[in-house]
């Protein structure tokens, strides 16, 4: 019969972060069994705080939602890589076949000091919104909008922003980045509306907002290309650099004198 | 029980269908612009709904205030919709209209929704595009720049606009960008990691909230002129359902428990094609995109102990059992009937997989005809989405599928006005008993939640403020304010007292399991009779013997799960008695009694063409029921037929 479903369990072994608020935290370790290759990573930790929970030990604090890859909640750095090992995949689609019987498996919360520790390996991700509050909008009031198809969008504009618009704020760019910057996450949501016709109107204020936002919490780029490698939706770089083109453009189009055009 | 209730008034407006709408937005009362600061509104859930009703009526000038447990507003499970959103702006000339859109929305609902409000919705549709449209949501375009369309679950128009697999996440992401944009300029204040546990009440009008802070464990109180829940569906019931994991009926619950009445529980949508649950511990189902029936023939062999793989299975040994049953739809019949024949085929022992619990979806034939290229450029995403949680190569071998849990039609019953039976308390999105009658269409969740967050709620909501000019909100000082935060720290408290020794996720999959064999795909009366006792048995155990580790004044996960577990053990009991009393089959709730003799749903218009409603009257007895009487002036009464 085809594979369909693995009869094969594996037992691991897992350090995990635990951190209590207030206090400094530390690994302990954990042992796996009995876990089906066919489980998610976090059914895996499930099991294990089901355990836990037997033993009347506080679960592990961990934060998912959809399992599905969409959300952006999940964010776990996984033997020190964010979203552990499978390229273009969250941590709530990494299946447990990724791994061996015997393994040892590190997991730790996300590392960026723009992200403190909440508990355990829930960390608080509230500057991304920031950046977004800053300009990450087109203004245009319920009821305002004319028929939508009196706006063409050319079809590699619409593309390229919705490219740009996959991004599902998760973080991963900024704990895998050396500088802990948010040039991803920015540029993604920053150029999602700059290469819209829609868009236009805003385009140099909202690049200046957002761009200066992102400053005041994280770390600097310096294209190491990171955050690239641990995009679960693969958000390409090339948005980092239409944005600094359009940051550095921003400044002089943003200047009063010379108008937005 | 018979008869209409007095007490339910949809408040539908007089006047023909098609200028209800119209007329009623001129006659309402209307909050001037400079009298507005001074209204308070909550809004609770940031979901499409959500987010669009407080970003809309923030820029209208309320003081809003918005409330999400999620750490970001843009994280409310909308944003897990892949397919897309009708609307009927008819831009492939193909015949759409508001009147059609409409027409299929009554029809597909199977008759069991309210005719004015359906006209509303389809009117409204087409203003939802051109709105996300403005905001830059990156719809799908043809090459001269104009938008695109598909057609959509078996819709014999083009009407659906989608943005690549991920239609969900983009309106969202607009919603949110104008909620956003609304919290930056103050009219909006936005609360974030904060659980509503309670609705507040002063003289029988809504008046407040109390939260629970996910972060600190504080519970705090919330006063408003209205409060709007837009907190989605009550899926997680089952335990395994293509919801989030933290999706629950709470505020909706709570809302119901202070005089909201509930209605059609029964109504929940079963999606046919997800995958099957692999282990004991699998904690939710994925949906695969229902546009892979258009080129996937579904099929299980026909020896019950096969143990061939699919591909060494000869034709004549395999049953297509949708293409045998309905020549004319074939494998597209629509949702209800295609998640039931499957259901059928593995009770009868001929599932697939080690598990035996799916079947074949099978894309060979597809492959062989149009070529593998063609049919990942397709579906590519949704392969590989399939291969990341199976481990199997759906090129290679047929993907195996089986229904799951997806939307429920059914929630809190409110008024032309989305207003619950609670003055002041109102109801959007999938947290109202909507606009989708027994069965929802493909593509009209979207819809709906939008329509009422942008377009409804922001009108209606004036009629009933304008009445309140002068009178400030009841201050949290009030004793009502204070009684209901000490009931929400007591139960927060006696989960962590109990000390039980079983988890809240092992109560929380055994009510999933009782709920999905009795009040799932197909009821009977003794199945729900059983359902009603085994709950409320499983129920007692569960206050008795819950297990809540650690304490109340820090992110503790278990202790927010053991309160929206505890809440869906009530709505799973009003959800059998809801499916018990409704003799007949219709949409997503099919009584095995009630078919016909080719095994279709068979509805009883004589004497079940109405909304069931329950009214709570204390912990100890059962609810009562009331009647809203549908009527069908427009879209006439006829029978689904998919042969």
């Amino acid at each position: 019969m085809e594979k369909t479903h693995s009869e094969k369990t594996m037992t691991l072994t897992l350090k995990v972060w635990r951190q209590e608020p207030g206090q400094t935290g530390g690994f302990q370790t954990y042992e796996a069994p009995g876990i089906s290759e066919d489980m998610s990573f976090l059914e895996m930790l499930d099991v294990v705080n089901e355990r836990l929970i037997e033993d009347g030990t506080p679960p592990i604090v961990f934060e998912s939602d959809c399992r599905e890859g969409i959300c952006g909640t999940c964010n776990l750095m996984i033997d020190g890589r964010a979203h552990g090992p499978e390229k273009a995949t969250a941590t709530c689609q990494l299946h447990m076949r990724s791994y061996n019987d015997g393994d040892h498996i590190t997991i730790e919360p996300w590392r960026a000091a723009s992200f403190p520790i909440i508990r355990d390996l829930a960390v608080d991700r509230s500057p991304l919104d920031a950046i977004q509050e800053a300009g990450g909008y087109i203004t245009a009031p319920t009821g305002s909008a004319s028929d939508a198809n009196l706006t063409p969008v050319p079809k590699p504009a619409a593309d390229a922003a919705m490219d740009a618009a996959a991004c599902i704020g998760c973080g991963a760019c900024v704990a895998a980045c050396p500088n802990s910057a948010a040039q991803l996450f920015t540029a993604a949501k920053v150029m999602h509306m700059n290469l819209l016709p829609q868009g236009q109107a805003e385009r140099w204020q909202r690049t200046e907002n957002m761009v200066e936002t992102m400053e005041e919490y994280f770390g600097s780029c310096t294209n190491h290309g990171e955050c690239h490698e641990a995009c679960p939706k693969e958000i390409s770089l090339d948005f980092i650099a239409m944005m600094n083109k359009d940051y550095v453009k921003s400044k002089i189009k943003n200047r009063k004198l010379s108008g937005q055009g | 029980m018979s008869g209409y209730s007095d007490v339910l008034d949809s408040k539908v407006p007089d006047g023909p269908i098609a200028d209800k709408w119209t007329n009623h937005k001129f006659d309402m009362k209307l909050v001037n612009p400079a009298n507005k600061r001074k209204f308070e509104v909550i809004v609770v859930g940031t979901g499409l709904a959500g987010a669009s009703a407080a970003a809309t009526m923030g820029e209208l000038g309320y003081k809003v205030k918005a409330f999400t447990f999620h750490d970001s507003p843009r994280r409310a499970h909308s944003i897990a919709a892949q397919g897309g959103i009708n609307a009927a702006k008819n831009y492939q000339n193909d015949g759409d209209s508001v009147h059609r859109l409409f027409y299929d929305t009554v029809k597909g609902g199977d008759y069991r929704s309210r005719e004015a409000n359906v006209h509303r919705l389809a009117e409204v549709s087409v203003n939802i595009i051109d709105q996300a449209a403005a905001q830059g949501v990156p719809f799908a375009r043809e090459y001269g720049g104009l938008l695109a369309n598909r057609s959509f679950g078996g819709a014999q128009v083009s009407r659906t606009f989608y943005a690549r697999g991920q239609t969900g996440q983009q309106l969202l992401l607009g919603a949110y960008s104008a909620l956003m944009r609304q919290v930056n300029e103050g009219g909006v204040e936005l609360f974030n990691r904060q659980e509503m546990l309670e609705l507040v009440t002063k003289d029988g009008e809504a008046c407040g909230i109390v939260c629970r802070d996910l972060i600190t464990g504080e519970i705090s109180t919330h006063s408003a002129h209205a409060v709007v829940l837009a907190t989605g569906g009550y899926g997680n019931v089952y335990y395994l359902s293509t919801n989030a994991m933290m999706c629950n009926t709470t505020a909706t619950w709570r809302a119901h428990r202070k005089g909201a009445f509930f209605a059609n529980p029964c109504y929940t949508q079963i999606h046919p094609t997800c995958i099957p649950s692999s282990d004991p511990f699998q904690s939710k189902l994925t949906l695969m995109s229902e546009s892979l029936r258009n080129d996937g023939r579904i099929w299980v062999p026909n020896n019950f102990d096969e143990t061939r793989a699919a591909a060494d299975i000869p034709e004549d040994e395999r049953d297509y059992y949708l293409e045998r049953k309905y020549p004319a739809f074939g494998n597209l019949v629509p949702r209800d009937v295609a998640s039931r024949n499957a259901k059928t085929v593995v009770d009868a022992g001929k599932g697939v997989g080690s598990l035996k619990n799916g079947v074949y979806l099978d894309f060979a034939a597809a492959i062989a005809r149009d070529g593998e290229d063609t049919i990942r450029a397709k579906y590519g995403n949704l392969f590989d989405m399939y291969q990341r949680i199976t481990g199997e190569n759906p090129y290679k071998q047929p993907m195996r599928i089986y229904p799951a849990t997806h939307y429920t039609m059914g929630g809190l019953w409110v008024d032309y006005h989305l207003s619950t039976t609670i003055p002041g308390c109102y109801a959007i999105g999938e947290a109202n008993f909507s606009d989708h009658g027994a069965n929802r269409l493909g593509a009209s969740a979207l819809m709906q939640g939008l329509a009422d967050g942008y377009f409804v709620l922001p009108y209606t909501i004036g009629n009933y403020l304008a009445e309140k000019l002068g009178s400030a909100p009841v201050p949290t000082s009030d004793p009502v304010f204070a009684e209901a935060q000490a009931d929400v720290t007591d139960r927060t408290n006696r989960w962590l007292s109990i000390n039980g020794t079983k988890s809240v996720d092992h109560y929380h999959r055994e009510l999933g399991k009782l709920v999905w064999d009795y009040i799932g795909m197909e009821r009977d009366k003794n199945g729900l009779e059983k359902a009603i006792s085994e709950i409320s048995s499983l129920e007692e155990e569960f206050h008795k013997n819950v297990r809540v580790l650690g304490s109340a004044d820090t992110l503790n996960q278990s202790l927010e799960k053991a309160g929206r577990v505890a809440d869906f053990f009530g709505l799973a009991k009003v959800k059998a008695r809801d499916a018990l009393v409704r003799e007949e089959s219709a949409g997503g709730h099919f009584r095995s009694e009630h078919q016909t003799e080719e095994g279709e749903a068979k509805r009883d218009d004589e004497n079940f063409k109405h909304v069931t409603a329950w009214e709570w009257t204390g912990e100890d007895s059962a609810q009562n029921e009331h009647r809203e009487e549908l009527t069908f002036d427009t879209v006439p009464l006829t029978q689904r037929s998919y042969k």
